[in-house]
């Protein structure tokens, strides 16, 4: 890999809450390279969408902001970008898709003006092209009859519909980035599968690297070559995907592999009990201790992990995990 | 509880849901939509069957008929040999502690300005003639059972988590000792390693007094673990019913084919073998349903034959039924 599109580099966000300040996001770093397909990974309450705001600046105003770090896109600081920059960015460069493709469209607008907008507003296209260009996208994304659909309203379609019309809108401008927050969780599964064939074939077409956030390790078998679990603000687990599949470094990797119930190639009257990962997600005034965040839940839990925050172990085939016991998980 | 294996507890006959519509239907005509359309299953003593299907296949709307929670229009409902549809009144209210449900939003379906115990005891109190001893008794039986500390009885739902949410659905649902309890998407709501605690809970239980259940889920990665055997729905109907090996090793219809291609997997096998059917388009107008079958127009194999007549759902050996023409046919086969 050359110079990576993206660069984090011991990101630090903060969050102000009732109880006081804490880093939702606590010294991540990862990398994102040309066309590469990487995927966040963990429960919710662990910074994963939290990350992708911050790379697209949108934070929640007067209550996040990032406290350290840099997040560097094809070489430019984003946390240092000017407002106005970022807007440029937005959309153009970088843009994103959301969970709920039924509250994030504007339900008093039509779909082609939604998506004719970000194309007016960053490619400086007139009002007929844009248009056009709308319908070529609706197209696309596979919208039969696209040109008659292009004046729906979004409740005239159905939730993968709508889900394309975001991707169609996220696309508009060929970005070089696109982040994906759990793309698919309110939809179907058959619609799912249309959809990740979708990404697939833009990406391939396009050029585009994808950053998906997902609880599904599933899906991230299918779609991703890295995967980045995140486990209470902190990177827990970095590597490649069939790596990590194979062999877990980290506990709560395990954990999140062996608790959910997978469909294999032949099933068996044997069924083992799913594995229990006990307790919940520490609440956000625990973020941010010196020791590591997973160890009420772990197993493997030592005197070590109480009194320290365990560092990123670098693996030879290239995974990286942050436990004091990696070497033998 | 007479408690004898393999002896159906739960008898659906031709289940019919319909709701009117406004649309259509012209001049005192009314329109409706068949929700659930000629359902009929067997559920036995102590075993699980799951209905999977996609969202506004039937499934839940199927559930809540056999519960009495909604009307059906026709067909038949029989629990341990007792009609369900017919009961009223007070007969319908001493039925009611028979069937039990267990919701899946843990966040709104208990009562915030209740507490947890006060929440367990409402189906004792309206469903039963106990003592307010025998309830206490009851529920703190149930508090432990499902993994609850005595201590956290005067709490309220928003002071749980999620998951410790769902332990109270289950000690309510568990209650009155129904015989059937009907799971609805119970652990699609929670994080996944939450839902595996509950899950292990839900079969824990089952092994521990007998219960059956009836498990409403769309992830098919869940049913495979927790069913005998599974219906698959779509549109209303059933369109595959089998016991578990033979619906996930051998799926017959070409819906359950593509649904279970669908699925993503972390097994490298799996992804390596399997074909992926991606079904095109959306499914049809429920109120203007086409006449022949209604995948037909999703079909990577419909033929005319298809597209004419609706088919009807038969046994192709060992209790696996299939609703589709093609279903011996070579064509299907290679799907």
């Amino acid at each position: 890999m050359t110079t990576p599109l993206l660069k984090v580099e011991n990101l630090r966000i903060e969050l102000t809450t009732r109880d006081g300040v804490a880093p939702v996001i606590d010294d991540l770093s990862f990398e994102l390279g040309q066309n590469e397909n990487i995927s966040f990974v963990g429960e919710s309450g662990c910074g994963k969408s939290m990350t992708a705001l911050a790379i697209m600046g949108l934070l929640p105003e007067k209550i996040g902001r990032i406290a350290g770090g840099s997040i560097l896109f094809d070489g430019e600081d984003l946390t240092k970008a000017l407002p106005a920059r970022l807007r440029a960015i937005r959309g153009n460069e970088i843009s994103m898709i959301f969970q709920e493709p039924m509250t994030s469209l504007n339900p008093v607008y039509t779909v082609g003006e939604q998506i004719a907008e970000v194309i007016r507003e960053h490619q400086g296209l007139g009002r007929k092209a844009a248009w056009d260009m709308a319908a070529d996208l609706l197209d696309a994304v596979r919208i039969p009859n696209a040109r008659g659909r292009v004046s729906d309203y979004p409740f005239q379609m159905s939730g993968g519909q709508r889900q394309r019309v975001m991707i169609a809108m996220a696309l508009a401008c060929q970005p070089k980035i696109l982040i994906a927050d759990e793309p698919t969780t309110a939809l179907d599964v058959t619609v799912q599968a249309q959809i990740f064939d979708l990404l697939r074939d833009l990406r391939k077409d396009t050029g585009t690297s994808i950053i998906m956030i997902t609880h599904d390790m599933g899906a991230v078998a299918e779609m991703a070559e890295r995967m980045i679990v995140m486990y209470a603000g902190r990177g827990a687990e970095i590597g490649p995907v069939d790596q990590i599949i194979e062999h877990a470094r980290h506990p709560y990797t395990k954990g999140l592999i062996s608790c959910v119930p997978h469909i294999v190639s032949h099933l068996t009257e044997d069924r083992a009990r799913l594995t229990e990962v006990p307790g919940i997600v520490p609440g956000l005034k625990d973020f941010g201790k010196n020791m590591c965040l997973f160890a009420s839940r772990c197993n493997h839990r030592t005197e070590e992990c109480l009194s320290a925050r365990p560092p990123m172990k670098p693996f030879e085939n290239g995974q990286i995990a942050a436990c004091w016991h990696a070497e033998d998980v | 509880m007479a408690d004898t294996p393999n002896t159906p507890l739960l008898t659906v006959d031709k289940l019919g849901v319909r709701f009117a519509v406004k649309r259509g239907g012209g001049w005192g005509k009314r329109a409706y939509l068949y929700a659930v359309d000629d359902v009929s299953f067997t559920v036995n003593r102590g075993e699980t069957l799951a209905i999977v299907g996609e969202s506004g296949s039937g499934k839940t709307t199927a559930a809540l008929a056999i519960a009495r929670l909604t009307a059906a229009y026709t067909g038949s409902v029989k629990l341990d040999g007792q009609e369900l549809l017919e009961l009223e009144g007070e007969e319908l209210r001493q039925a009611r502690n028979k069937v039990q449900f267990i919701f899946q939003d843990p966040y709104s379906s208990l009562n915030p300005r209740q507490r947890a115990e006060d929440i367990v005891r409402e189906p004792l109190v309206s469903l039963t003639d106990k003592s307010g001893a025998e309830q206490q008794q009851i529920i703190d039986q149930l508090f432990a059972e499902v993994g609850l500390r005595p201590e956290q009885k005067r709490l309220f739902p928003h002071q749980f988590s999620g998951g410790q949410r769902q332990r109270i659905g289950i000690a309510r649902a568990l209650a009155t000792q129904p015989q059937l309890i009907i799971c609805d998407e119970p652990v699609s709501a929670l994080d996944v390693a939450v839902q595996a605690q509950i899950l292990n809970l839900l079969r824990d239980l089952q092994a521990e007094f007998g219960l059956t259940y009836l498990f409403i889920s769309h992830d098919l990665g869940v049913v495979q673990h927790m069913c005998d055997s599974i219906a698959v729905m779509y549109m209303g109907r059933i369109v595959e019913h089998a016991d578990r090996l033979s619906l996930f090793n051998n799926p017959l219809h070409p819906y359950t084919k593509a649904l279970l291609s669908a699925v993503p997997s972390v097994d490298k096998k799996r992804r390596a073998e399997t074909n992926r059917i991606l079904i095109p388009g959306d499914p049809p107008d429920p109120v203007n349903l086409p006449p022949g079958c209604r995948f037909a127009n999703r079909c990577p194999a419909a033929t005319d034959v298809c597209r004419q007549s609706e088919p009807p759902l038969t046994d192709h050996g060992g209790h696996h039924r299939v609703a589709c023409h093609l279903v011996n046919d070579s064509k299907t086969a290679a799907i």
